[in-house]
């Protein structure tokens, strides 16, 4: 009985790993393939052709340095207007804090294409013209919730009176918070950034709503399923899934005790 | 683990004075939030309400019309079911998979418990389009997958089930329910390992002492007590699958098209933003449902973080 249910325990993890890395392992064995004609979807024949030319593509590179860019600043402004309202939350009494504290999980709990209705229709309402404003924007919204829930956790789970000693020790408050807090909410920080940046550098809803001309890299992937799939997009995804394995390893160090 | 201390918060002052600097701090955040989340969504209400100007732009004119709602629930109806339907079976295939991929991590994961659980967070951090387009390779008439169906002679009886079409799993739902599920998996092993980590292990040790079978003790132990995580898990899942873009749009055909493509042709393509609006409300409304009698009364803290 015992055996058996540790079989069946297994064989459920086994597929549970196999059905999460399946599209990942075709994806990192596809940028060493060479394909015939326009679409890399078939194997033909191994090739290290692509992984010498990571760049060749040009509009896929440029969608990608696109992204890149709306990530950072997006993740810049999440992460500092997030940080703020952590802040005030966990650490100032007054009244209201339930009901902003819900309003920040309030989008969390809707699909993402409700949003990107909404933010279209805002900006043709208020005629701002789609763009880079109106992608970050979007953008830095939808990180907003995730970065500043995240930072309100880590203020939650340190030690406080560290704070206080500081500034029974004279330290003024400023000080008390560069020498002391920021310090300590670094593991937090870290975890809301690359929380924030991946959510932005793969989104496609809200972008596909709100970009106009801008061209982000999950916008390009999206209209090169219907032209052209070149084995760069494989090699940058790879590549880009070798970095966040590398953040991955760095950041969870710092982030024993909460999975 | 360890306990969490408690936070110190500013004391209270004396006569009720109370300072102005969360007001500060809190404010660029909030006018992010009612300007660019809370304020269109209410704007969605009278668009949802109006007609448009032309045929060729996303102006509109109030005219109170309310048949917007009839005429978007007759048309979409059967797509909007079909959402929720696929977002469902996604998540019920996942929890088969999840929740003893989550006793593994846990009660068998020992020291390898936080590599184990980071390598069920690596894959969502790799670009879901090209998740989507490689299962394509791997779903496709020359792909592995069909490959292996045609050798154990399972083409016939499966194309009789429904699972394939014409001997093909391209533009199929359940190529589009292997995507979603493959998305969703991370959402539902998260929450319950953190539900089981909460299971104190001398519970478990208490109940082999009293000589309770295994099978006992997940019943009156474990299972239990990953009721919380069930929950988070199942909401976090079934959201963003029914509302999902990609998946229908890269591994489905037409006829697997889910609410997010309706709206966004209506949006984008047809240029009927009211109707979009009225949809977009509708799918508000009854995600909104779902997550009342979910929570039943608990707070909306009970969503763990990914």
């Amino acid at each position: 009985m015992n055996r058996i249910g540790s079989v069946l325990l297994g064989l459920a993890s086994a597929l549970a790993y196999g059905l999460l890395y399946a599209p990942v392992v075709v994806m990192v064995l596809f940028s060493f393939n060479a394909p015939r004609g326009r679409f890399n979807l078939v194997w033909q024949g191994f090739t290290l052709e692509n992984w010498r030319q990571p760049l060749r593509d040009a509009a896929l590179s440029e969608a990608f340095l696109t992204s890149l860019g709306l990530a950072l600043a997006a993740t810049l402004l999440a992460v500092l207007l997030g940080g703020l309202m952590a802040l005030a939350l966990e650490r100032a009494r007054f009244r209201g804090r339930r009901s902003i504290e819900l309003l920040l999980a309030l989008p969390l709990t809707n699909p993402e294409i409700v949003l990107a209705t909404a933010l279209l229709n805002l900006f043709v309402g208020v005629d701002l013209p789609r763009g880079p404003l109106t992608l970050l924007l979007s953008h830095s919204l939808f990180c907003l919730s995730y970065a500043a829930l995240t930072l309100k956790a880590q203020l939650a789970g340190f030690d406080s009176t560290l704070e206080l000693a500081a500034q029974d020790l004279g330290a003024p408050p400023l000080q008390a918070f560069r020498r002391v807090t920021l310090p300590l909410l670094v593991p937090g920080l870290l975890a809301a950034a690359l929380l924030s940046f991946s959510l932005s550098f793969d989104d496609y809803v809200v972008s596909s709503f709100t970009a106009g001309e801008i061209v982000t890299l999950p916008l390009y992937l999206a209209g090169a399923f219907q032209r052209e799939i070149s084995p760069q997009i494989q090699v940058l995804s790879s590549l880009v899934l070798l970095v966040s394995a590398a953040l991955l390893a760095l950041a969870s160090p710092f982030r024993q005790g909460r999975p | 683990m360890r306990r969490q201390p408690t936070p110190w918060r500013e004391p209270r002052r004396p006569g009720g004075q109370r300072r102005l600097w969360p007001l500060w701090l809190l404010a660029p955040g909030l006018l992010w939030l009612l300007g660019l989340y809370v304020l269109p969504l209410l704007a969605l209400v009278p668009l949802s309400l109006s007609q448009p100007l032309s045929r060729f732009g996303l102006e509109t004119v109030f005219t109170g019309r309310v048949a917007n709602y009839l005429e978007v629930l007759q048309a979409y109806g059967p797509i909007l079911a079909r959402s929720g339907g696929y977002a469902v079976v996604a998540t019920a295939l996942g929890l088969l998979l999840a929740y003893p991929l989550a006793c593994v991590i846990r009660f068998r994961g020992g020291r390898w418990q936080p590599l184990l659980i980071g390598l069920v967070v690596l894959p969502s951090l790799s670009s879901y389009l090209v998740r989507a387009i490689a299962w394509t390779s791997l779903l496709g008439d020359q792909g592995p997958v069909l490959a292996l169906v045609s050798a154990l002679g399972l083409t016939g009886p499966l194309d009789a089930l429904g699972v394939l079409r014409d001997g093909r799993l391209l533009n199929t739902a359940t190529a589009v329910i292997i995507g979603l599920t493959n998305n969703l998996l991370p959402f539902l092993v998260l929450p319950l390992v953190v539900a089981m980590e909460r299971i104190d292990p001398r519970l478990l040790e208490a109940a082999a002492d009293l000589h309770a079978a295994p099978w006992r003790c997940f019943a009156q132990v474990v299972w239990p007590l990953s009721r919380p995580g069930l929950a988070a898990g199942i909401l976090l899942s079934l959201i963003p699958a029914a509302g999902d873009l990609v998946n229908p749009l890269i591994l489905g055909g037409p006829n697997e098209r889910m609410i997010a493509n309706t709206i966004e042709n209506l949006l984008l393509v047809q240029m009927q933003a009211p109707r979009a609006a009225a949809l977009t409300l509708v799918l508000m409304a009854l995600i909104t449902v779902a997550v009342l009698l979910q929570l039943r009364g608990r707070g909306l803290e009970e969503l763990p973080l990914p």
